[in-house]
């Protein structure tokens, strides 16, 4: 065992460093969709389309930035424009022309609904930005790389993966920690989550509350895909397979748990990293993995609470 | 008693002089068909979906040729239609749409498909249907070689040409390489052409070391850790068969990382990356492009064809065709050297389906680089051109240099025989004689 260790013990770290990376990217995206589960109890299958929409604005804000002589740090503020953009015109359009309609619905029509607007947003990134990859990584290659030891070797990894994704989504964690539990908003939403009658009892405007934090989910959902957009070269379709994945996530965590959302994207991205390094073929399967051997023992999710159902 | 011996006499003789009427004129209407107002062309392809990269471009260049044959009047003097089904919903989709095309819609001729997969769920329905039906783009062995299609015709080259010239090209320029990794995606094409590359490396070098072999999910937009793990194996060779999105996504993470500078790539589908990654594609690795059309090609058949078609492509799309486009020009043109035989061969009259399939088989047709042949068993013999990555003035991205021709029929499995098990018997010889270098570079 200890031999084992012995021998891909640096192979471990490598794929320790390559999970964080990944894990930062999953867990803005289903953060994002677990809030939007938690208070709305609407399973947004469009969540992807977001991150995918996020992902293509902050590249094509990237690109006229640079375009406009822009240094390519100012890359970095498109990102962040890009989430809150998405956030600000698609969230509450969406909320108040769609889900708003769906509330309290059979949850078969709310998925209809969103994956209905999933498919629309799909065509809609065709018809703007078309089918050939679209990239920008201006801000990628201005920060370089970092050469980490490896043994008489070094492995060069880019400093975005190692200090900015995992960066942004600690700030993200932190943040978002103590907007729920230290501001009155945040409260608010917490006990809409906990339970909407007794804070709609209490005197709550559910309606704001709603349409606050499904524009708050798709600018995270957005932030994500802006995020992902320096490193991978953006083409129809790259929203479902985010939206699977996310499901997952939200699935393990627990009904509107961040600190779940965080831990389990960490055992996600670290788990498909070892199996990249040991077991290839596992990769594909490990979230699914992981996702039933949790539901196993805590079929509540890792962080959820056990509700009991009213009669 | 059986139920024919008490059927009456009369009845039966009525029932017979019926039958035989019915198909004579069956036979009467098949052998002489009315020309059409209009030849109905129905074209599967992707619409939506990651492969749209690929099949958007095969539409748009199929409506380009369209035009263009309609204002000369047509083929045989017919106009043609087109109708596109996306391929991406799948096959049970795709399948119900192939026969309401032919069976509601009358469409005379399909053409199908980008994927493997739709169409291997096409050929069977060609079989059955009695249609001409032109695949176009798919590159599976399994068409030919795993049974006799006699309405189904593959207008280009296939994954066996198309892994194997890449291949050769590395044992020629980088004979002494002794390790390498494979990252393809996690699919039939991925899955098939590593199984060919294989089979015939171990074949002609024995002993090469296969440090990793990995298929990330299909689709995937991050390929750090399997970066981060090729950085730490150093294999001499890496192989990718990948297209599309994950294709630039796997070349630009692997240049920001450096894999380029301590790995040879070796990537077979690279051609319709190239516009997209621009200045990034690295010089010095062996790129493919599923055939021989290189915007660069340095002795192309007809020049001011070549030049034609990307000029009228880039002016129109404003992109320069890829692949797929050129695949398509290559169907449309097998589909009017076909009518035109067939026509011939009837004397001016307008063919039937069985009489259309005869004129694809065994056709000759000329491509703006070379000619195409379609053998007996219904595959084209397609050149393949391979080459190393180099950067120019006359094109922002990267084209060929160095580049070798393998003739189609040189690196194609022979009519009747299973690429796998072809591939076993090749000879170290036909490394050096299959090829023959192209201009100057």
């Amino acid at each position: 065992m200890f031999g084992w260790f012995e021998e891909n013990g640096l192979l471990l770290g490598l794929a320790l460093l390559d999970g964080l990376a990944s894990a930062a990217l999953i867990f803005l995206v289903a953060v994002g969709l677990n809030l939007v589960f938690g208070v709305l109890r609407v399973l947004n299958v469009a969540h992807g389309s977001l991150y995918a929409i996020g992902a293509y604005v902050a590249a094509s804000l990237g690109i006229a930035f640079a375009s406009g002589g822009l240094p390519p740090w100012a890359s970095f503020a498109a990102l962040v424009v890009a989430a809150a953009l998405v956030g600000a015109v698609l969230g509450p359009a969406i909320e108040g022309l769609l889900l708003r309609r769906v509330y309290g619905q059979e949850q078969v029509l709310q998925l209809l609904v969103t994956f209905a607007l999933f498919m629309i947003l799909e065509d809609v990134q065709k018809l703007v930005w078309g089918v050939q990859p679209v990239h920008h990584d201006a801000g990628l290659r201005w920060l370089g790389t970092v050469d980490v030891p490896f043994g008489t070797d070094v492995i060069p990894f880019t400093a975005y993966q190692l200090f900015v994704l995992p960066g942004v989504a600690v700030l993200t964690l932190v943040g978002l920690a103590w907007f729920l539990r230290r501001t009155l908003t945040g409260r608010v939403i917490v006990a809409v989550t906990t339970d909407r009658e007794a804070a709609t009892a209490m005197g709550i405007d559910a309606r704001r509350v709603y349409l606050l934090t499904f524009t708050f989910g798709a600018a995270l959902a957005a932030l994500g895909g802006a995020l992902s957009s320096p490193t991978a070269a953006l083409v129809p379709g790259i929203g479902a397979q985010t939206i699977v994945l996310s499901f997952a996530v939200v699935a393990t965590a627990g009904l509107g748990q961040i600190e779940g959302a965080a831990l389990t994207a960490l055992l996600i991205g670290i788990g498909r990293s070892i199996a990249v390094y040991f077991e290839p073929e596992l990769e594909v399967v490990v979230p699914y993995l992981i996702m039933v051997a949790v539901l196993l023992v805590r079929p509540q999710g890792l962080f959820g609470v056990v509700e009991t159902r009213r009669v | 008693m059986t139920e024919a011996a008490i059927i009456p006499r009369r009845t039966a003789l009525l029932g017979a002089a019926a039958s035989g009427a019915l198909l004579f004129a069956g036979a009467g209407a098949e052998a002489q068909p009315q020309k059409p107002a209009e030849l109905k062309i129905g074209i599967t392809t992707f619409l939506s979906g990651p492969a749209s990269v690929f099949g958007v471009p095969g539409r748009q260049a199929a409506e380009m040729l369209a035009d263009d044959i309609n204002r000369q009047g047509g083929i045989g003097g017919v106009p043609l239609r087109l109708f596109f089904v996306d391929e991406a919903p799948g096959t049970d989709h795709l399948v119900g749409e192939f026969r309401r095309l032919v069976q509601s819609e009358g469409v005379q001729v399909m053409f199908a498909s980008i994927s493997s997969g739709s169409c291997l769920a096409c050929t069977p329905l060609s079989d059955e249907l009695r249609k001409t039906t032109v695949l176009w783009d798919c590159g599976t062995q399994r068409i030919f070689e795993e049974g006799n299609h006699p309405f189904a015709f593959r207008t280009q080259g296939y994954g066996t040409p198309e892994v194997l010239a890449p291949l050769l090209y590395l044992l020629r320029h980088r004979s002494d390489f002794r390790s390498l990794a494979v990252i393809n995606q996690d699919y039939a094409w991925g899955r098939d052409s590593w199984e060919l590359w294989k089979t015939a490396m171990d074949t002609l070098k024995p002993g090469v070391r296969v440090v990793a072999e990995l298929f990330p999910r299909f689709n995937s937009t991050d390929f750090s850790t399997e970066i981060t793990r090729l950085l730490a194996l150093r294999p001499d060779v890496i192989l990718s068969t990948s297209w599309g999105g994950e294709l630039v996504t796997l070349i630009r993470q692997a240049v920001e990382r450096r894999l380029f500078e301590r790995s040879l790539f070796v990537l077979p589908v690279a051609e319709a990356s190239l516009p997209q990654l621009g200045r990034t594609m690295p010089a010095g690795h062996i790129i493919g492009a599923r055939g021989d059309h290189w915007n660069n090609h340095p002795a192309p058949r007809d020049p001011a064809a070549l030049k034609r078609f990307v000029d009228e492509y880039r002016q129109r799309f404003n992109e320069y065709p890829i692949y797929p486009c050129h695949h398509m020009a290559q169907a449309f043109a097998a589909l009017q050297g076909a009518y035109a035989r067939a026509i011939q061969a009837k004397g001016g009259g307008w063919p039937n389906d069985q009489e259309l399939a005869a004129g694809f088989r065994g056709l000759t047709f000329p491509t703006p680089t070379a000619t195409i042949t379609i053998r007996e068993d219904g595959q084209g013999l397609e050149d393949q051109i391979v080459g190393l990555s180099a950067h120019g003035d006359q094109y922002p991205f990267a084209v060929p240099e160095k580049m070798i021709v393998y003739p189609g029929e040189r690196v194609s499995a022979p009519a009747g025989q299973k690429s796998v098990d072809w591939l076993r018997t090749l000879k170290p010889e036909i490394v050096q004689q299959a090829g023959r270098p192209l201009g100057a570079g």
